[in-house]
């Protein structure tokens, strides 16, 4: 079995098809076909060679217009991915703040933009995986049950203990750097693998953090800095953003595709858009709707069970336009719960120059190309939040240094060089390079009513499909977060020697980031205890379709302030697991 | 010497009536500028590996010559690494001001709008464009171009070419050297702060 064409599927049936192949699909996939069932993964984008085609080592004037974002490839040109906030022919539509008009979702700034939200798709093998943070934090007992904590939210219908053997797995499986620290929440694995030391800025950072109230500890990031399963470890050069050629980041076409072809039981069909689900005379799922890009034809694929991994938002615009007499507002909707509690992690920033920095020695900071070190949530910074009225806590994080020098460089130095030119800029510019940081927050979002995506009742994308329009509001908790972010981040930079930016924005809602700008939209297919209050049930599968499974974000009750992907993998390898126990039992209809 | 004209006047004299008497172009709509219709971005889904410019370049020769000059007095050679014209600099700021986006098309404009400008400053100094001026009328004219109380329209072309001539020389491997920049090489493992830093920042 291998990449296969539209007219193999046709004639195929198989125990599973999987929507995605990023962290959910890819996970799934690898699950299921190791396990032994015969999979076929349906991947919007194209094929995607996450050796071959990375640009490892050029410089950023072997790229057009020195690598600087267009519109085309917001993230940059070596970005390693293909899409971002539009894609040609596939909109969506979102709110502008000032009249609240729907509009067209567009390329824009996350801090000045006046859309409501932002919505960044990946069409490539792997999808995000090509290109995320590589942050990979274990959500804690707290975070599965924040509504018991302190009344807000919702409560998971798990808890940390159904899926800590999974991230042990899953740790295991990509390989991540990080530290024993013990601090409450924030589960430390058995497996990290040696953190980098910090970098000159760091340890300025780690040196001033307890000055105000910030434990500074090693990040933890799924990059390898020991070889592990084949895969080298990190040679700390070329950025992490751009993929990996020698295979130490954690991308799903390089670690878990790979296996799961070589099982002999994954087909992967490419460049198909899905449409939806469809089911057979008993109301059980049958395979999936979907358009073969290369001849615009419209497909279908039989199989046993249908996982769900196409990104949160995308999932639930499938089972929202996945509707029949049975179910006329969509599949999984019985309960009116698909398409809401849509959150995305909060973000705000902070730059600043520490001058004792300037003129430094020659140094090499590229290291892993992500923070080494960061400052997470602790119990005590809790307690100091919440006499601000902060339910709800965030890590932070920078970058800084001397990274490779792009267009922003000489930009971030050339106010600080009066109008000098010639050989006094020269000087200059080698006196500032490399003494600026900037400093980064994630946040948790509690999950709201105003919040939440539905099919626009118009417009359709290229091959016909209702796309989705974005209702999305932060609460008052978020606002009092950032606000909170932005007088942690000008303490920190001011006990490092460093002179901030801005003052602190005091109105959080000035400075938060717009909604699914931090690309961690999810909650939108969330799981329940009871049939009633969500989508799905403990495991992932629909109330109202259990051959139907959610393996991706969307099924999250919470939005913690730990990255989602790392749970993402944890959650659809426990999903799978459930299913071959299913399909051995036979008793898909049965949830437990 | 065509500046023995200007000999009743102080130098900065002749350059403040120069530019006095210099009619400002308007500075026009990018779609003005000779182009019938968008040509291709980067595209969607561009190989990665090379780097494929698919709009025309649409400074001129003159221009370029100019663009090429004043490159050179920002980024000169010194100890530290080549002028910015000998590593290309002159050519990636024609790519830049080329590309059809709005950031480079109001680049070009104003571009466009300035460099009549400088080149009829020098003329009024020494008979010829700036380009093809002496180094000290040259130097005189930077100087010009470099006060941010003179005439606007100069000062904005020495801040958008300091941009673009900065950016565009400090991301060549001749520009990482000139900065200091060490990186971009593969280690077996990272190293923690060298003691020479570590002394510099005090952390030890």
């Amino acid at each position: 079995m291998a990449f296969v064409t539209t007219s193999r599927t046709r004639s195929q049936r198989y125990d599973a098809v999987v929507v995605g192949s990023g962290a959910a699909g890819g996970m799934s996939a690898y699950a299921l076909a190791l396990a032994g069932a015969k999979v076929l993964m349906i991947e919007a984008g194209r094929n995607y060679d996450a050796v071959a085609e990375v640009p490892m080592f050029q410089s950023f004037a072997d790229a057009p217009l020195r690598g600087v974002s267009t519109p085309e490839k917001p993230g940059g040109f070596f970005h390693a991915n293909i899409g971002g906030w539009v894609l040609p022919g596939e909109p969506y539509q979102v709110q502008r703040r000032p009249d609240q008009q729907w509009t067209e979702g567009a390329v824009d700034n996350r801090m000045t933009t006046t859309q409501n939200f932002m919505w960044w798709r990946a069409r490539m093998l792997g999808g995000r995986t090509n290109h995320w943070g590589r942050v990979s934090l274990r959500m804690g007992p707290q975070d599965f049950k924040s509504r018991s904590h302190d009344g807000l939210g919702f409560d998971w219908p798990i808890s940390y203990d159904d899926v800590a053997s999974y991230y042990d797995r899953v740790d295991k499986l990509i390989g991540l750097f990080g530290s024993v620290e013990g601090i409450e929440n924030l589960p430390d694995s058995d497996h990290f693998q040696p953190p980098p030391p910090p970098r000159a800025y760091e340890e300025i950072l780690q040196r001033a953090g307890p000055r105000v109230g910030l434990r500074v500890i090693p990040s933890r990031l799924a990059v390898l800095t020991r070889p592990l399963n084949g895969r080298a470890a990190c040679f700390y050069a070329t950025p992490c953003s751009r993929g990996c050629s020698i295979r130490a980041t954690f991308q799903s076409p390089t670690v878990l595709i790979p296996p799961a072809l070589a099982s002999g039981n994954l087909d992967i069909l490419t460049d198909a858009m899905v449409r939806e689900v469809t089911l057979d005379a008993q109301g059980r799922a049958n395979g999936v709707h979907f358009i073969d890009k290369h001849t615009g034809a419209e497909e279908h694929v039989n199989a046993r069970t249908v996982i769900l991994g196409a990104s949160a938002c995308e999932t639930a615009r499938i089972l929202l336009n996945s509707r029949s007499v049975r179910h006329p507002q969509g599949l999984g909707n019985g309960s009116g719960h698909l398409g809401r509690w849509l959150t995305d992690s909060t973000g705000s920033s902070m730059s600043g120059r520490i001058p004792a920095m300037e003129n430094l020695p020659p140094t090499n900071d590229d290291g892993v190309s992500i923070m080494h070190t960061f400052a997470p949530w602790t119990p005590e910074r809790q307690r100091e939040a919440a006499r601000a009225g902060v339910p709800r806590g965030y890590y932070m994080a920078w970058g800084g240094g001397r990274t490779m020098p792009g267009m922003g460089t000489a930009s971030q130095i050339l106010p600080l060089t009066g109008n000098a030119y010639g050989r006094r800029l020269k000087e200059e510019m080698r006196r500032y390079y490399g003494s600026f940081i900037g400093i980064s927050a994630r946040g948790e979002m509690i999950p709201n009513e105003r919040s939440f995506c539905e099919l626009d009742p118009i417009r359709r994308d290229r091959w016909g499909i209702p796309v989705l329009r974005f209702h999305f509001e932060r609460g008052e908790e978020e606002h009092r977060q950032v606000a909170h972010m932005q007088r942690s981040f000008a303490e920190l930079i001011e006990a490092a020697g460093g002179i901030p930016d801005h003052q602190p924005i005091t109105d959080g809602s000035r400075a938060v980031t717009a909604g699914g700008s931090v690309n961690h939209e999810i909650g939108v297919t969330r799981m329940s205890a009871r049939e009633e209050e969500g989508v799905t049930d403990s495991w992932g599968r629909l109330w109202d379709c259990p051959n139907v499974a959610v393996a991706d974000g969307g099924v999250f009750t919470s939005h913690p302030w730990k990255n989602p992907t790392l749970t993402i993998l944890a959650l659809a390898w426990r999903t799978c697991d459930r299913l071959m126990e299913d399909a051995r039992r036979q008793d898909l209809n049965t949830p437990a | 010497m065509a500046d023995t004209f200007f000999q009743p006047l102080t130098r900065r004299e002749a350059i403040q009536r120069i530019l006095a008497a210099i009619a400002v172009v308007p500075l026009l709509d990018a779609t003005t500028l000779g182009q019938d219709s968008t040509p291709p971005g980067i595209g969607w889904d561009p190989n990665l590996l090379s780097k494929e410019i698919p709009w025309p370049r649409l400074l001129n020769d003159q221009e370029k010559q100019t663009v090429a000059a004043i490159a050179d007095l920002i980024i000169p050679a010194d100890e530290h690494g080549p002028a910015a014209s000998a590593v290309g600099v002159p050519d990636f700021v024609d790519e830049w001001v080329s590309a059809p986006y709005e950031a480079s098309r109001s680049d070009l404009a104003r571009l466009r709008r300035a460099l009549p400008v400088l080149d009829e400053a020098a003329i009024g100094l020494a008979g010829r464009g700036f380009a093809d001026s002496p180094a000290e009328v040259q130097q005189q004219l930077m100087d010009v171009m470099a006060n941010p109380g003179g005439n606007e329209i100069l000062h904005r072309l020495f801040s958008d070419l300091r941009r673009l001539v900065a950016g565009g020389y400090y991301t060549t491997p001749a520009g990482w050297t000139a900065i200091g920049y060490s990186g971009n090489r593969a280690l077996a493992a990272f190293p923690p702060p060298s003691a020479d830093v570590r002394r510099h920042l005090g952390l030890d």
